[in-house]
This record gives structure tokens, C-alpha cells and sequence, in this order.
């Protein structure tokens, strides 16, 4: 179980109703299923990843998922994740207004663009930087905007988000192991995650 | 649908099946009809696979389309000859396991294999019923089939299985006997069928109509109206097809020579293949049947007549847990129409899942083997089983 979905699945409490929004082939969902018994559905636009969910025993939908939010009537979730997902979607604030609309909470997860490996490249190299969490060059990249810790705390701030939790992590991609970051977060973060609710 | 039913690429199938019979609804207890006739007495033939638990709470029921029937897996006498038309899904570790689960597939009314159906013998008056044969509804299919499932002692059904008209039957069974029905997967099908689809439909019947063997459905024991109802198919072929699947398969090919010849033969390989699929089609099945059964399925409309108007209110009724299936090349039940359905479902609160399968066999799909649809269905089947188990 990558660490990051286990700091997530750490923030839900059990028996919840969650959706997770890009749930890929479902890795977090059957692992709260297991770990925290929670009735959970999906969002995936894959078709391989949709298939190999459901196979495994997940009820997933295949769609986009502003267009498939939309039929949630309000707090129809308990919680609503968008896991490392939120870099490649083009209207971010409504994906993030919807989520709190259709959930009570909300959990967000991005890679940190402002980790110090990153800020050295760009200072030393003059190249976009190429990192394992953001492993694509400038021309092929699906993670159209660039987020950090901060940028999200003042998005948040704007949009009147409320900011229950906030864990910044210096896990490796992919990795099951990680730590949390307590000491200069922006600096040190490579993936940032927040618990959200309505204000 | 068209025919597939090829046999298993690994070889294994369920084995040697027999088709059954149950009657009821004798008069004077007929059945009345949505219309407000009476029918009866009613026969469905049947198949079954696979056993039914001590529990009896591991039954799937499997639907056929248009021109189907009840052997959807296995063989009747050598392992040779042709295999049930859904051999690929149902069988031993197939998608529908016949090892864990008891599938039941039975001939809908008004068809030709077995079941009552307009070829049938009116007892009023010992002569195939013919036009004299009462129009029914998608409803009136699944209450026989409810006759059926009581028969056989079963009160519950884990899930429902059916692609294009066998979607509606299952789609209307988890709405109308919400209490029976745990699960549902409606696979290239509708709530309603759409004007480009009933005007199809309606080319078809006309087809069949206009063929003066038709005689006004009084055709039994005469030469039936054979070229009506092999145009009737041809046109329904195509409708199963897809752009992308013809032109690869004909493309703009010719018959004979490489030249045209100038007159309406056939020059192009795909009339020459549709004139073969119609004439196929024409030594097993009876034009009436193809009559009533379009029909039924025309007249479906779910949201209206199980929501007053709403699809939501509609699938308010059930509880069941739905997997719905499209293809993206399918315009006859296209991947917009299975999303209505799912935009309703989420709306009363269900728990769907929903797939669109990217592939060009168009409607057709459904019967072609593919492993997508396999892991679909038996992922989904496999879940809604363990939470059963654990509840019951």
C-alpha cells in the first residue's frame, strides 16, 4: 500500500460511505474496504484500471469526473478523495467545490512542486524539472499545473475551503514506507495531503 | 442478435444440457396480460447449469436477445455440434461459473423454441395461433419467468444477466420484484428504446408484412413469408454491426471478377454476405415471433411505466446493486442510453458500477468472446455473492 494512501486511509473513520475520484484499479478502496469497512465507490476514465477494479470486487464507474459527480445529491459521502489527482484536472476549483458539495469531507492529495530537489534543478540546470513523483518532460506531462503546500493553504483561504488536517510527506513515489515532514514542509514535501470540509 | 456461439477456445463447457418444459396458467387461470388479454396455458422451455445450493441463494438468470433462446451454454447430443449461443460466458470457471453458481435460462413467450408463441396451437380452436396470439410486453416475459422461478422453489436471485431485449427482462424484474432480485448486469441495452430504433424495428415488421406468403399471419402449414423475413433480417444485421466492423470485414470488396456486372445481382461482398445471413436466418425462426417479440421491446419505457415519467422514481423501487455494460460502437442501444440509466441509478441511490468496452463489433458485442466482459461479470457476480453469503 503506497503511503500516501495510507496517511489517506488513516484520516477516514470506519464504516464511512467514500468515493474516490480517479480511483485507478482501486488500491485505496479495497484496502479501506478491508481495513476500515467502508461502502466505497469509484471514478476511473482508464478502461483497463475500470475493469481490473470491478474484477476484483469493486463497484466503480467509468467516467470523467466532474461530469460524474454531478448526480450525487449533496453529502451523499462521507468522505470524497481526489488522490493525486488534482495536477492533471483542467477546472480544479470546481472538482474541489463538488467534491465538498457531494461529500462531508473532502481528502486532496498532489505531488509538491516545491521540494528542494526541484527548486535545485531549476536553479542549477535552467531545465523543467524531472523528479520521480513528477517523472514527465514539459512536452508529454498529464500534471498541467504546478501546486505547492502554500498555493493550496491560500486556495483554500479563498475559496473559504476549511483546513482539518494537512500532512506533508517525503515518501518516494510508489513507496509503502515514508515519514511525515514537521520541520520546513514546503521545503522538504514531496506530496502534500489535506483533509477538507465546508466552512 | 446475431450468431455467434463458437466453441470455447480452451474447450471447456458445461457439457451435455436438456432443454425443459414447464406449463401453467391453464384455463380458466390465465395469465392476464399488461394489454388485458388472457393467455394460457403457457409453456417456457428451459435450461439449467450448474446446481442449486442447499441455500438456493446462488441463482443467476441469464436472458436472451430478439431471436435467442433458452440454450445459452453447453450441447444437447455431441460435443461437436453447435454450442449454446452464450458458451463463452457460462460454463465451468467462465465468466458465469457454472461451478459455483445454478444458471437458469428460459424462452421467452412469443418466440419459436419451445415456448407459447404465435406457431403455437390455440386450444380454442386447434390451429396455430398466428395473429390471434395477444401482444405482450417486456412485463408480461418476466411474469412468466416469475411462474418459472416459483416453480422451481426459488425466492431469491443473486443475479441477473441479459444483453439488448434480455437487459429490459432483467432490468424490469429488479423493478418489478424488488424483494427477489439482489443484482443486476444489463449489458447493451436501454429504458426505452429510442425513434432511430423503433423506425428500424418498424422497417423490419414492415419487411415481414409486406411478403405476400405473410398472409396476415396465417401462414402455418403454407410457404411462410421467407423473403420478408430474411430482408427484415438483413436490416437487423446491419443494425448490429458497426461502420468500422463492415468496412474491415468487406470493405468495398466484390463477389466475383473485379469487375461490376452491371446489374442488381449481388456485386459487392457484403450484400452477398447479408443475402446469406437472411436466408440463415429464415430456416430458424418464425416471422410472427420476430413480429411480437420487436414489438414487446418497442413498447418498453421504463421511467413511464414503472416511474410515472422518471426514470429515478423508477429505480427508486429496487435495492439491487446494478454492473451496467455498453460498447462504444453500439448505435442501436448506444453507450448514451446505458449512461441515462446509470445517471437515474446513482440519483435513487444505488450501488452501480458502470463500464463502456472500447471495441467496433457494435451492438453484437455482447456474444463476441472477450476476456473485458468476462472479468467484468465474474468480478462483479463473484462480489455480490460473498456479501450475500455473509448476510444470509
Amino acid at each position: 500500500m503506497r503511503f500516501d494512501l495510507q496517511i489517506i486511509a488513516s484520516f477516514v473513520e470506519e464504516k464511512s460511505r467514500v468515493l474516490d475520484l480517479g480511483c485507478g484499479k482501486g488500491n485505496l478502496l479495497e484496502f479501506l474496504k478491508l481495513n476500515k469497512e467502508v461502502e466505497g465507490y469509484g471514478i476511473e476514465i482508464d478502461e483497463d484500471k475500470v475493469i481490473a477494479g470491478i474484477e476484483r470486487g469493486l463497484p466503480i464507474l467509468r467516467g470523467d469526473i466532474i461530469e460524474e459527480t454531478q448526480d450525487y445529491a449533496d453529502d451523499t459521502f462521507d468522505y470524497v478523495f481526489l488522490s493525486l489527482t488534482l495536477q492533471q484536472v483542467y477546472n480544479p476549483e470546481n472538482v474541489i467545490k463538488e467534491m465538498l458539495r457531494i461529500g462531508k469531507k473532502g481528502i486532496v492529495s498532489f505531488p509538491c512542486f516545491n521540494h528542494v530537489s526541484i527548486k535545485l534543478q531549476l536553479l542549477f540546470t535552467s531545465k523543467a524539472p524531472v523528479t520521480k513523483e513528477l517523472p514527465y518532460e514539459w512536452y508529454d506531462t498529464p500534471n498541467i499545473r504546478v501546486v505547492t503546500l502554500k498555493d493550496f493553504r491560500i486556495f483554500c483561504a479563498k475559496h473559504k475551503i476549511k483546513i482539518l488536517r494537512e500532512l506533508a510527506i517525503s515518501s518516494h513515489h510508489r513507496a509503502t514506507t515514508g515519514k511525515i515532514v514537521r520541520f520546513f514542509p514546503n521545503w522538504r514535501a514531496r506530496y502534500g495531503i489535506f483533509l477538507l470540509s465546508k466552512e | 442478435m446475431s450468431e455467434y456461439g463458437e466453441h470455447d477456445r480452451n474447450g471447456i463447457s458445461v457439457g451435455k444440457v436438456q432443454k425443459q418444459f414447464l406449463t401453467f396458467a391453464e384455463p380458466p387461470e390465465e395469465m392476464i396480460l399488461e394489454s388485458g388479454a388472457k393467455l394460457g396455458p403457457i409453456t417456457l422451455a428451459y435450461e439449467t447449469y450448474g446446481r442449486l445450493n442447499e441455500q438456493k441463494d446462488n441463482v443467476v438468470m441469464v436472458f436472451h436477445a430478439l431471436s435467442g433462446n433458452s440454450h445459452a451454454a453447453g450441447y444437447y447430443k455431441e460435443s461437436n455440434e453447435k454450442p449454446g449461443w452464450w458458451d463463452n460466458i457460462v460454463g465451468p470457471g467462465k465468466g458465469i461459473d457454472t461451478g459455483k453458481y445454478f444458471v437458469i435460462c428460459s424462452n421467452i413467450i412469443g418466440s419459436c423454441y419451445g415456448s407459447t408463441g404465435p406457431g403455437s396451437i390455440n386450444p380454442k380452436n386447434d390451429r396455430p395461433y398466428a395473429l390471434d396470439f395477444p401482444l405482450f410486453t417486456i412485463s408480461d416475459i418476466v411474469n412468466t419467468q416469475k411462474a418459472l422461478i416459483d416453480h422451481l422453489g426459488i425466492k431469491k436471485l443473486l443475479c441477473l444477466v441479459g444483453g439488448s431485449i434480455g437487459g429490459m427482462q432483467a432490468i424490469e424484474w429488479a423493478v418489478k420484484y424488488p424483494e427477489m432480485v439482489e443484482s443486476v448486469i444489463p449489458i447493451a441495452s436501454t429504458c426505452k428504446r429510442s425513434a432511430l430504433s423503433i423506425g428500424l424495428s418498424e422497417a423490419q415488421r414492415q419487411a415481414i408484412m409486406a411478403d405476400p406468403n405473410w398472409n396476415q399471419g396465417y401462414y402455418y402449414g403454407e410457404d411462410p413469408p421467407e423473403k420478408g423475413l430474411a430482408l427484415a433480417r438483413m436490416i437487423g444485421h446491419i443494425s448490429y454491426l458497426s461502420e468500422e466492423s463492415m468496412q474491415r470485414k468487406f470493405g468495398r470488396r466484390l463477389q466475383d471478377n473485379n469487375t461490376f456486372k452491371y446489374d442488381f445481382s449481388t456485386d459487392f461482398e457484403v450484400e452477398n454476405y447479408l443475402h446469406y445471413q437472411g436466408k440463415k436466418f429464415v430456416d430458424r425462426f418464425d416471422a410472427n415471433s420476430y413480429l411480437y417479440i420487436t414489438k414487446a421491446s418497442d413498447y418498453f419505457d421504463l421511467g413511464e411505466q414503472k416511474g410515472k415519467g422518471s426514470l429515478t422514481k423508477a429505480f427508486s423501487r429496487t435495492s439491487a446493486k446494478f454492473l451496467v455494460i455498453s460498447f462504444s460502437s453500439d448505435w442501436l442501444y448506444p453507450t448514451a442510453q446505458s449512461k441515462e440509466m446509470v445517471r437515474a441509478m446513482k440519483k435513487a441511490d444505488l450501488d452501480v458500477s458502470f463500464c463502456e468496452i472500447e471495441t467496433d463489433f457494435g451492438h453484437d458485442s455482447f456474444l463476441i468472446a472477450h476476456d473485458q466482459l468476462t472479468k467484468l461479470i465474474s468480478g462483479f457476480i463473484n462480489r455480490i455473492y460473498n456479501g450475500f453469503a455473509r448476510k444470509s
